[in-house]
């Protein structure tokens, strides 16, 4: 690496199901003028920009940064767009640290968004592809049994999901950018809703939504010229894929997540990650997913990540609080919910976390999945510079 | 301060219609197991993956997934995709060796055009508020380009004409050139209007392809294992401009000029260009400022075969082989992307001693 680098703006916008009062450069800008603005810098002050978004089937438009260029500051610049499905929003932002760490860039500008209402996301998802075993029942068909095998491997009790999405709700109404405000959402509530893919009930999934989070990456020269005494410093940075099908996969604790995880922690110089990381947003679109990821990640021993949940040590109170933003549960602009994960660790470790900050964060984990468990992008930030 | 990279890999195929997937997975594995006899490298020397696709040309959501496939499955790889020419997934994986993290990088794009009607498909990347829905189509809006510079008087007939005869003559020696023969200026003036002003041999061929390169630092011991010649990369650029047509002057592109400024295009003795028209090689050229000395296009360039999000990449690799060989001692590749040459990259590269 050349430099350090580090977050010195987060900005998001208010997720809704549509947000019609915006066009996509609209929704796109809300977020990078935010993020701007907290970073106290303007467009002449960007160097280039890395845009991320899931399928372009999503909003009906190809290549939609050929379009935005003008809005995004980008014209007579470096524009790059990256698309790695569900994770994308975590590896946009990779790719945006790895421009600044590479002694390429100053400063740069990454932006991640979904506008979901502007086409058909179950249409997106629903175009047959020969040779390949149609999903019909969406995610949640897709991962339902993936669910059902943790429960089964680990033994853990019914009730954990409900619990978790118990917990996002109500730390979403600590984010004003949340989607969901469900102010009487309880444990009970959740195991009360319909049930649609067994074991995942309708409360245990992530809304639909429009969104963007957009971040501002600098070089440590850049920071030190700057105004913020808060950045957030880039600790490690860490993708790893593995295909879709193959026999030898494990979708329950992906080989993947758990290379990426191992790499991170030993990039960050961390040997006990429950100890050492404060807080994690971790890409959690299905409720269950929490105590399974909370196993890939290191967090717990292999069939022990329930045991966290149920014993509220993910609150923001507890020994390693879990998407104090209410997470992708309570939000999910797809293409943005990475960088939010991101971006909300960032917030985190910047003290600028608001009503769900954790007191005294000063290392942070942002982690995002995609595909059928198999992408994986996270990093981690601290209010400290690295020191290894 | 960067450092050493060099292309020391290259594998491709173009042809008019694939008969596979249209995320030619199937095409990939050979592509890769090419690679690995040409650098004597396995996978497990390769330690970052990039790739560039797109979705709407293979009709599908996550098209780039499936074509994960090819690289084979555990232990799992460090990877990513972008949605645009794979040239821009070398970009990505240079970026990625400048910072240390990995040494080596094994870049591939694909698509397959021929899935669907790709003057058609490639509207949807205009403004969708405003432009989208009057369908102006890729080859309509190359036209329109067209038109601009011959009535200002930046280039005429003859000029295009010329380019496209050099182009089909030069793709004779291509093996995975679709249009290949001796042509002359007289040969290509006589051939009809197909889209006002252009006449068809003036646009690209719609095209199947996959592509992949391998680049590799030189403070590695992969490197020093490599059997084969380098080209190094002495500069890799790219820029975009507005995407509104109108606030343009789409007889010049600015942002392969300051591409090229940036990247140093000083000394070089040939260069590949992206040009899908005829006329864009022509503002291409006189963007870059390369002269008569400069060897354009030998491989036939983008007039003969251009698969969608991979004819950019094999410009960097067709300027590559010409280093390998000692044919140029400093060349120059370029590739572009969106409606009437948006985007631009440019990369330079050098043999050494």
């Amino acid at each position: 690496m050349t430099t350090l680098a580090a977050v010195i703006g987060v900005g998001q916008t208010h997720h809704r199901a549509k947000r019609a009062d915006v066009s996509i450069a609209g929704l796109l800008r809300e977020a990078i003028d935010r993020a701007m603005a907290d970073a106290e810098v303007t467009f002449d002050d960007i160097d280039a920009i890395v845009i991320g978004k899931a399928p372009d089937l999503f909003e009906g438009v190809m290549m939609p940064e050929l379009y935005l260029a003008e809005a995004l500051g980008a014209a007579g610049k470096p524009l790059l767009r990256v698309h790695t499905a569900g994770s994308v929003g975590g590896s946009t932002a990779i790719v945006a640290a790895s421009l600044v760490e590479a002694g390429i860039h100053e400063r740069v500008l990454t932006v991640a968004f979904e506008k979901q209402s502007e086409s058909n996301a179950m249409w997106a998802l629903s175009i047959p592809v020969p040779f390949i075993m149609p999903v019909h029942a969406g995610a949640g068909g897709y991962f339902a049994p993936h669910v059902r095998s943790y429960i089964r491997r680990s033994g853990a009790p019914d009730h954990i999901g409900a619990i978790v999405a118990a917990k996002d709700r109500q730390n979403a109404l600590k984010n004003p950018y949340a989607h969901l405000q469900n102010p009487d959402t309880t444990v009970e509530s959740v195991l009360a809703s319909q049930m649609l893919w067994d074991p995942i009930r309708y409360d245990e999934t992530c809304p639909s939504s429009d969104g963007a989070c957009a971040l501002v990456i600098a070089s440590e020269d850049a920071v030190e010229r700057s105004g913020i005494k808060n950045p957030a410093w880039i600790h490690g940075t860490q993708m790893r894929s593995e295909p879709t099908t193959a026999a030898e996969r494990d979708q329950v604790n992906p080989h993947a997540g758990r290379e990426a995880a191992a790499a991170l922690w030993k990039q960050a110089g961390i040997s006990s990650p429950i100890d050492e990381i404060d807080c994690a947003e971790i890409y959690v679109p299905f409720s269950w997913f929490e105590p399974m990821w909370l196993e890939n990640l290191g967090f717990a021993e292999q069939g022990d990540g329930w045991k966290l949940t149920e014993a509220g040590e993910t609150r923001i109170e507890g020994r390693i609080p879990v998407n104090m933003s209410g997470g992708v549960l309570s939000s999910n602009p797809i293409g943005a919910s990475g960088m939010l994960r991101f971006g909300e660790a960032a917030l985190q470790v910047m003290g600028e976390a608001g009503e769900h900050q954790v007191d005294g964060a000063r290392k942070a984990l942002g982690h995002a999945y995609g595909g059928g468990s198999q992408f994986f992008a996270m990093w981690v930030v601290g209010a400290d510079k690295p020191n290894h | 301060m960067t450092r050493d990279v060099a292309i020391v890999g290259f594998a491709q195929r173009q042809m008019k219609e694939f008969d596979g997937s249209p995320t030619c997975v199937e095409l990939l594995v050979p592509i890769f197991a090419e690679l690995f006899e040409q650098t004597g490298w396995t996978k497990s020397d390769i330690e970052f993956w990039c790739s560039g696709s797109s979705d709407y040309l293979a009709g599908r959501s996550f098209s780039f997934v499936s074509a994960v496939d090819a690289i084979g499955a555990l232990p799992p790889v460090m990877e990513s995709h972008v949605e645009m020419d794979a040239a821009w997934a070398l970009y990505e994986a240079w970026v990625k060796i400048q910072t240390g993290l990995v040494d080596t990088a094994l870049v591939y794009g694909f698509g397959k055009s021929s899935a669907g009607q790709l003057r058609r498909i490639l509207s949807l990347q205009m403004d969708p508020y405003t432009v989208t829905p009057l369908w102006a189509d890729a080859v309509s809006v190359a036209g329109m380009q067209a038109r601009a510079g011959l009535e200002s008087g930046a280039w005429d007939q003859d000029q295009m004409a010329a380019v496209v005869a050099r182009s089909m003559s030069d793709a004779a020696g291509n093996e995975y050139a679709i249009r290949s023969k001796a042509t002359t200026v007289e040969d290509v003036l006589a051939q009809p209007v197909y889209a006002d002003p252009l006449r068809r041999w003036d646009c690209a061929p719609v095209s199947d392809g996959a592509a992949a390169i391998v680049i590799s630092a030189a403070d590695t011991p992969a490197f020093d294992r490599l059997p084969g010649p380098a080209a190094w990369i002495t500069g890799i650029e790219h820029r975009i401009e507005p995407g509104a047509l109108n606030t343009r002057d789409l007889t010049v592109s600015t942002s392969t000029t300051s591409a090229g400024a940036a990247a140093g295009v000083e000394g070089v003795d040939l260069a590949e260009l992206h040009a899908p028209f005829s006329h864009q090689e022509l503002i291409l050229g006189s963007a870059l400022g390369l002269g008569d000395d400069v060897r354009i296009n030998p491989s036939g360039g983008a007039l003969t075969a251009n698969p969608m999000f991979t004819a950019g990449l094999n410009r960097i690799g067709e300027a590559a082989r010409q280093v390998w060989s000692g044919s140029s001692q400093r060349a120059l590749a370029h590739a572009t992307s969106g409606p009437a040459l948006q985007q631009n990259l440019v990369l330079t590269m050098e043999a050494r001693a």
